[in-house]
C-alpha cells in the first residue's frame, strides 16, 4: 500500500471509529440504486445500473451454439467483464487483468450456480444445438462496489431478454429480429452482497476511498430455493483474515439484506 | 445540389441535407476529467478525457508537448451480431484516423511529457459510429479544459445510387440498388475549415465528392453549433 493509500485508509478508520461513514451512511447501508433497463437496442437485452456514482452497463447476446459434452442438452453461458478506461484512471485498454477476470467469474458463478437460468429449457436438439448467452459487462465509472453493481446490472440485462428469432430450416440467427419468449429464469434470483472488512469494522458498498482502504473482503451470491434462503457462491478476497463469528454475523447480515435489495429488481418482472 | 437529390427518397423521411436527432450532453461520467455523450439517432457514443498526465511508458514522452492518445471499442451488445469484447483491427485503426482527426484541434504545447487519453465507447450502434465517437470526443476534450484551438465537427455523407445524404444510416448503408451505397466519413476542424480526417467506401466521381464534401461541411457546421450550445450549458444548470 503506498503512502497515498495509508493516508486515505487513515482517515477512513477515523470516520469508521466513530461509528460514521465519509458519505453519513451507516455501516450496512446501500447508497441510492438506479436501475435503467433497454439501453442498447441491438442487445438481447441490456441495463444500466448505478450504486451512487459507480455505474455499470450490462448486455446480453445469444448465439446457437453446440453444448459442452458434459451438459449436452443444456445451454452455455458466457460472462465477461471489463474495466474500461472510461470508468477510471487506473484502468488501461488491453487484455483483461486479474482484478476484471476476478469480478466477471464472481458474476458467472453467482448467476450460474443460483440456477436462476433454465439451461434445459435452452437446449434446441440435444448434443448438436443449444442457445449460448453471452453476458458482458462494462464498467462505467467506478466509485467503488463495481461487483455487486455489476451483478445488479446482469441481472436486469437478463431479465428483460428476449430471445431472438431461430430459422430452423437455414439454421441460422436472424440477428436483429427477436421472438416474443423471454430467457427462461427460474425465482432464484441471485442477490450478491460484498462485506469489506476495513480495521475491526465491517461495511457493504463501500465508495472508491473505502474500497481502496478495505483489508478483507467477503462476497456472497444469495437466492430463494424451495423459500429457503441458500448461499450460491461465496470468496473472500485480499490478505485479511476473517474470525468464524465475524463470517457467522455476515451470513447472518447478508439474510437480512436479501431482501431488501431483492425488491428493487422484482419491479423489473 | 445535383438533380440526382430527387431519385432516393429516404426510408426514415429525412430530408437528404438532415441528420438524425443528435443528443449532445456531457459531465456524464464523474470520474473522468471531461467527458460526453453524443447520438445520431441510434448510433450512441459515449467520450472521456483523462489528462493531461506524465505518459507511461516514458519512452513515448515528447519533449516538447503533450501527446493526444485516442481509443475507440465497440460494446460487444452494441450490433446485433455480438462483438467480441477488447480491441480488433477495425478498432484500433478507428482509433488512430480518430486521433489524427482531433490532434490538430488541441493545443498541448505547454504540458510536455504528458498524454492526454481520450477513449470512446460505442454504447449502441447503427452506423456513422466513427463519427458519433469523434464529436463525443471533441466535446468531452473541450469539457476537460484542454486547450483547444477549435472544435472538431463528423460526419458520414453517404451516396445511395445517386442520392447525396447527411449521416447516413445502417439501411442506407446497406443499399444495393444502382451503384449502391457510398460512405464518407468526414471530419472537420471548425474554425480553420480544413479536413482533419476522411474515409470512402464505394464508388464515386470526383465531381460528386466534391459535392458530398461540401454537404459535409454544411451538416458539420450544425453539428458545431449543438456542440457549442451544449458547451454552454455546463455551469449554468441549478
Amino acid at each position: 500500500m503506498n503512502i497515498e493509500n495509508n493516508l486515505t485508509k487513515q482517515s477512513v478508520l477515523n470516520y469508521l471509529n466513530e461509528n460514521k461513514r465519509m458519505d453519513n451512511r451507516k455501516f450496512l447501508e446501500l447508497r441510492k440504486i438506479e436501475i435503467e433497463t433497454g439501453i442498447s437496442k441491438n442487445a438481447e437485452g441490456s441495463a444500466r445500473v448505478k450504486f451512487g456514482n459507480t455505474e455499470v452497463v450490462a448486455g446480453v447476446k445469444m448465439d446457437v451454439t453446440t453444448p459442452y459434452t458434459d451438459h449436452e442438452d443444456e445451454g452455455t453461458l458466457i460472462t465477461t467483464l471489463e474495466l474500461l478506461p472510461i470508468a477510471s484512471e487506473e484502468f488501461e485498454s488491453g487484455p483483461p487483468r486479474i482484478q476484471a477476470i476476478e469480478l466477471g467469474r464472481l458474476v458467472d458463478r453467482g448467476v450460474r450456480e443460483s440456477g436462476f437460468i433454465d439451461f434445459e429449457k435452452l437446449c434446441i436438439k440435444k448434443g448438436e444445438k443449444v442457445w449460448g448467452i453471452f453476458l458482458d459487462l462494462y464498467a462505467i465509472n467506478d466509485d467503488g462496489n463495481l461487483l455487486d453493481t455489476g451483478v445488479m446490472a446482469a441481472l436486469a440485462a437478463l431479465l428483460t431478454s428476449k430471445i431472438p428469432k431461430y430459422d430452423e430450416k437455414t439454421e441460422k440467427v436472424q440477428f436483429g429480429e427477436w421472438t416474443n419468449k423471454k430467457l427462461p429464469l427460474t425465482k432464484s434470483i441471485p442477490i450478491t452482497m460484498t462485506f469489506y472488512k476495513i480495521g475491526d469494522k465491517m461495511i457493504i458498498d463501500p465508495n472508491k476511498v473505502e474500497e481502496i482502504s478495505a483489508d478483507g473482503r467477503l462476497t456472497l451470491a444469495l437466492s430463494e430455493l424451495d423459500k429457503r434462503l441458500v448461499i450460491n457462491s461465496m470468496q473472500k478476497g485480499l490478505e485479511e483474515a476473517f474470525t468464524k463469528q465475524e463470517l457467522s454475523k455476515i451470513f447472518a447480515e447478508a439474510e437480512k439484506k436479501h431482501a431488501e435489495i431483492l425488491k428493487k429488481l422484482e419491479k423489473l418482472e | 445540389m445535383t438533380t440526382a437529390t430527387k431519385t432516393f427518397k429516404r426510408n426514415n423521411g429525412r430530408k437528404v441535407d438532415e441528420t438524425r436527432e443528435i443528443r449532445a450532453e456531457v459531465g456524464i461520467i464523474p470520474n473522468a476529467d471531461g467527458s460526453a455523450l453524443f447520438a445520431f439517432g441510434d448510433t450512441i457514443a459515449i467520450a472521456t478525457v483523462h489528462g493531461p498526465r506524465t505518459m507511461h511508458p516514458q519512452h513515448k514522452q515528447d519533449p516538447k508537448k503533450g501527446v493526444l492518445r485516442c481509443n475507440y471499442d465497440m460494446l460487444s451488445f452494441s450490433v446485433t451480431e455480438r462483438k467480441k469484447p477488447g480491441p480488433n483491427r477495425r478498432s484500433q485503426e478507428i482509433s488512430k484516423v480518430t486521433e489524427w482527426a482531433l490532434a490538430q484541434a488541441v493545443d498541448l504545447d505547454d504540458f510536455p511529457a504528458t498524454v492526454v487519453d481520450v477513449n470512446i465507447i460505442i454504447l449502441q450502434a447503427n452506423a456513422s459510429t466513427r463519427c458519433a465517437g469523434i464529436n463525443a470526443a471533441s466535446l468531452a476534450l473541450a469539457h476537460a479544459g484542454v486547450p483547444m484551438k477549435e472544435l472538431v465537427a463528423s460526419v458520414s455523407i453517404g451516396k445511395i445510387d445517386k442520392t447525396l445524404v447527411a449521416d447516413v444510416d445502417k439501411e442506407e448503408e446497406d443499399n444495393e440498388e444502382g451503384d449502391g451505397a457510398t460512405d464518407i466519413a468526414m471530419s472537420f476542424l471548425c474554425n480553420s475549415e480544413k479536413i482533419s480526417h476522411i474515409q470512402l467506401d464505394g464508388k464515386i466521381t470526383a465531381k460528386e465528392l466534391d459535392e458530398a464534401i461540401e454537404l459535409g461541411w454544411k451538416t458539420c457546421q450544425k453539428i458545431k453549433k449543438i456542440q457549442e450550445d451544449t458547451l454552454k450549458k455546463v455551469g449554468e444548470e441549478k
